[in-house]
């Protein structure tokens, strides 16, 4: 997925061109503070994404040819198949779902549209495990839905109308109606601002709304899309608890039955670096298909289109059309663990343990959050200013770290993180300190570092995509003006990237708080997050036990879900 | 940006509530586990009460061993509790480990549920049973073997065949009755399997109770916990009845929940301390009541609904012996096309 817009930024630069280049060759190819800044916290981002890989290749680098014999005799063809399938429909619901929704509450108003506009990124606070488990106990045989049908059917009739959710198609659904936000917040954040003068011409000159949505719109909206459905598809390679749950072998599950079961990491690892040459190819395969189609967005018509009021029949539609996908993906399960909260009465049991619990996963998930967004915010912007073949480089591996499984990256994390620990407390003892421990690790920075490598890729990719959509003729303009990069940065850059930052933030602090297989095996000691607690439950097979945490998990994500959107409700910035 | 400044806020408050972790000393002793830390938790408090000595714990479902190995010398963890074999070998293969020297351990724990080189020892146990239809079968008792008849045909469900708790028995299978044989029963059991494997050993009673199938594979205190903890899971272990069963000529299968000592480990003494805590008689019935396990050590009660299921007749094969072919099953599952 790296830089999955750069063919969009490129060609932008041609129409800027020579203005754009002339006025870098006067204004920022001066040495500034801001600028160098910027470089050098993009080249640490790249380097800290590149060294759990790195240690991963390491342990890569065993030979174990008798595990491949096996695999490619048995195991890959039917990993590849699934894992593609997966894949292709996860992406396929994601798209659909996110892509239609964003398309109607930007395009429209319709009545709930302000209600909708908080409750459709929702679902990004089910984790994909909470969800599987939810609608499992709700569907299969003996659940609530099978109950509802015996009152009018005998019981063996009403199994058979039951869908079969531990499935392909199951898991497809489910994961996909948890994940869609990705494409929603990615689109959102494009159409919010999207300009009146091009659907105005197009009209003008006789086009019908089918050749506006092929010509201009799509077009328009391509390289949110093809972020969206990037972080889709990879946040989907990363799931383990639901695939195997809803018995979907994908190369996830194959490389922890290699690493755990056949006592093979070296094999593990390998089959990691092959997952990481797909995600790559998959990148590139990307970036051709799209190298002609391109926007050239100019700076000259700030001028926002108003939205379509929608009302009647129509507007009723819209309205379920957009209710839906939060009601499947966010209300049911929301629903479910409240009523298992309650039924349990979790919360007079849950001592100060939980509370604990909770703030420590605040504490891991704002400070990533915080990281991951000044990371993403300058890898984005040092590439901007100054477009060496270096900085591309920065700001691609910065987006790596999204396709690491979380224990894969976890294991590649352990040796470097324990390595430097252990030479910290070799020079401390050396300078005749008393022996610190483990510090990096005992203070949880382990799981922080984790946190950011594996979510950079969101800020960074949507930064990219909101920066894409700023003219460059701004920059240029103050430039020519005078301004300092810094003034630049604020007055510009900053305020037009508010969207894509704020959307940015959303995602990272929603996905900290689920993250479970990297914080479970980097934590400190005594140390449980609300994910990790979920999980002593669940995996004992009492999941309900957790659902106070979850619970927690989605409480802790409204907030900043509810108030981020809020906020990105008033319009501002350029076409 | 005042999203931005809130943020900073809330990060900065929230640090400070993480609690940071006890480096060594010598009031205390340091877990990694394996096994879920609430469920442990009680154990390690009745502990502390007992001895004064502070528990601090870690717990994942994997790469705790990994996680001992790159903190090498420096590293803090004293004991690292498993709930499978599985993870005692990974443990053992690593490195990481040094020999328990504990009278105790000798006194209380069988021969088959300890390494001969004392590097591991099997705190509690529990076996790898049949859920039963309790209206459409018949029989009390069953093998293993006969999982794999053809008149089982459609009728039994199981969870994914590399799960760890099946990997365990499968691998009993290999070290029974060798890899070809086991592969024809693989074979076989595959074909009777009423879907895909997939959900956990819960669901396998669910699709028992509905019909879908009349036989579910599970673990034996899943079966006590849905009975007696779980109001919303007692009609799936009403609709069922666990049969125990055996391998031809010998036991039923047993899984162990071990203890091991970490090569580096810190607070050595209160370690041992701890391992020979969790063998007495106190720790046991905890084991045997909270979570339904059986005890290793002879002579304590077992749970009432677990003594429902009928006497325990462990197979004696010693467990070393299953861990060392757990590679062999699981390539096993694979070739066959078990979990496709």
């Amino acid at each position: 997925m790296a830089s999955t817009i750069d063919a969009a930024a490129r060609d932008r630069r041609s129409v800027a061109g020579r203005r754009g280049r002339a006025a870098r060759r006067f204004g920022l190819a001066r040495r500034s503070a801001p600028l160098t800044l910027a470089s050098s916290l993009a080249i640490v981002a790249a380097l800290l994404v590149a060294t759990p890989v790195a240690s991963l290749l390491v342990l890569a680098a065993q030979p174990t040819a008798e595990v491949w014999s096996h695999l490619i005799a048995y195991v890959l063809s039917t990993a590849l198949r699934d894992t593609a399938l997966l894949l292709a429909g996860v992406g396929a619901v994601a798209l659909l779902v996110g892509g239609g929704t964003a398309w109607l509450v930007s395009l429209y108003d319709f009545p709930g549209r302000r209600l909708l506009l908080w409750l459709l990124p929702m679902p990004l606070a089910i984790p994909t495990y909470v969800s599987a488990y939810v609608y499992v106990d709700l569907f299969e045989p003996l659940g609530l839905a099978h109950r509802l049908l015996t009152t009018w059917l005998p019981a063996q009739d009403a199994v058979r109308l039951l869908p079969g959710l531990r499935s392909l198609p199951g898991a497809i659904v489910l994961i996909g109606g948890v994940l869609y936000p990705y494409v929603y917040l990615s689109v959102r954040a494009t159409l919010q601002h999207r300009s009146a003068e091009l659907t105005e011409a197009a009209r003008v000159l006789g086009a019908g709304p089918w050749q506006i949505l092929r010509r201009i719109a799509l077009p328009t909206v391509r390289p949110a899309f093809a972020l969206g459905l990037a972080l889709v598809c990879l946040e989907t390679l990363n799931d383990i608890g639901a695939s195997e749950y809803l018995g979907v072998r994908t190369l996830t599950v194959t490389i922890f039955t290699i690493w755990l079961n056949q006592g093979s990491l070296g094999g593990a690892a390998q089959m990691s670096c092959l997952m990481l040459m797909i995600v790559a190819g998959l990148v590139v395969l990307e970036r051709y298909g799209r190298r002609r189609g391109s926007v050239a967005l100019s700076a000259e018509n700030p001028r926002i289109a108003a939205r379509q009021r929608l009302r009647g029949l129509r507007g009723g539609l819209a309205a379920a059309a957009c209710g839906v996908p939060p009601l499947l993906g966010f209300i049911v399960p929301l629903a479910f663990l409240a009523y298992q909260s309650a039924q349990r009465d979790l919360l007079a049991q849950a001592g100060a343990g939980l509370w604990r619990d909770a703030l420590a996963t605040l504490g891991f998930a704002t400070l990533a959050t915080l990281i991951a967004l000044l990371l993403g915010l300058a890898a984005v912007l040092a590439h901007r200013w100054r477009p060496t073949r270096l900085q591309a480089t920065a700001e691609a591996v910065a987006q790596a770290g999204y396709a690491l499984p979380g224990l894969v990256l976890a294991i590649g994390l352990l040796i470097p993180v324990l390595a430097l620990d252990n030479g910290l407390g070799a020079v401390s003892a050396m300078l005749g300190w008393s022996a610190p421990g483990l510090v990096i690790v005992s203070f949880g920075a382990a799981v922080v570092a984790a946190y950011v490598i594996r979510f950079l890729a969101v800020p960074t990719g949507l930064i990219k995509v909101g920066a894409g959509r700023i003219p460059r003729d701004y920059d240029d303009c103050a430039v020519v003006a005078g301004a300092r990069p810094f003034a630049m940065l604020n007055r510009i850059h900053l305020p037009l990237l508010r969207p894509a930052m704020i959307g940015a933030v959303i995602i990272v602090f929603v996905d900290c708080l689920k993250e479970l297989p990297a914080t479970l095996l980097l934590r400190p000691l005594n140390v449980e997050t609300l994910a990790t607690s979920i999980y002593q439950y669940a995996s004992r097979g009492s999941f309900e036990d957790g659902a106070l945490a979850a619970l927690l998990i989605v409480l802790a994500s409204i907030g900043p879900v509810a108030w981020l959107t809020r906020d990105a409700a008033s319009p501002s910035g350029p076409a | 940006m005042r999203a931005l400044r809130i943020l900073t806020a809330t990060a900065l408050i929230a640090c400070c509530g993480v609690s940071v972790t006890a480096l060594a000393d010598t009031g205390e002793v340091n877990v990694y586990s394996y096994r879920e830390s609430k469920l442990i938790q009680p154990l390690f408090d009745a502990f502390t009460a007992d001895t004064g000595i502070k528990v601090n714990v870690i717990s994942a479902s994997s790469g705790l061993d990994q996680r001992i190995k790159a903190e090498g010398a420096g590293s803090p963890a004293d004991v690292l509790l498993t709930v499978d074999i599985g993870r005692i070998d990974e443990a053992v293969q690593a490195g990481i480990t040094q020999p328990i020297q504990s009278e105790t351990v000798q006194a209380i724990v069988p021969a088959q549920y300890r390494d001969p080189n004392g590097h591991w020892a099997g705190i509690s146990m529990r076996a790898r049973v049949v859920y039963a239809a309790k209206d459409r079968v018949k029989a009390d008792a069953i093998t293993y073997e006969e999982l794999a008849d053809p008149k089982w045909k459609g009728k039994i469900c199981i969870r994914s065949g590399q799960h760890i708790y099946n990997n365990a028995l499968f691998a009993a299978y290999v070290a029974k009755h060798g890899e070809a044989k086991a592969e024809q029963w693989l074979r076989g059991l595959k074909a009777n399997l009423a879907q895909k494997p997939s959900g956990g050993d819960r669901e396998a009673a669910r699709d028992v109770a509905a019909g879908k199938c009349d036989l579910g594979i599970g673990n034996t205190y899943y079966w006590a916990l849905m009975m007696n903890k779980d109001p919303d899971k007692k009609p799936w272990a009403e609709a069922t009845r666990v049969i125990l069963p055996s391998f031809e000529g010998g036991g039923t299968h047993v899984n162990l929940s071990a203890v091991l000592l970490a090569r580096h480990a810190p607070n050595k003494a209160n370690g041992l301390k701890l391992i020979d805590w969790l063998l007495g008689e106190k720790a046991q019935k905890m084991y045997a009541e909270v979570n339904y396990e059986y005890p290793v050590r002879a002579g304590v009660a077992i749970d009432p609904t677990v003594a429902s299921y009928g006497p325990l007749k462990p197979d004696p094969l010693p467990v070393a012996e299953i861990a060392a072919h757990r590679k062999a099953a699981s390539t096993l599952v694979d070739k066959v096309g078990f979990d496709n």
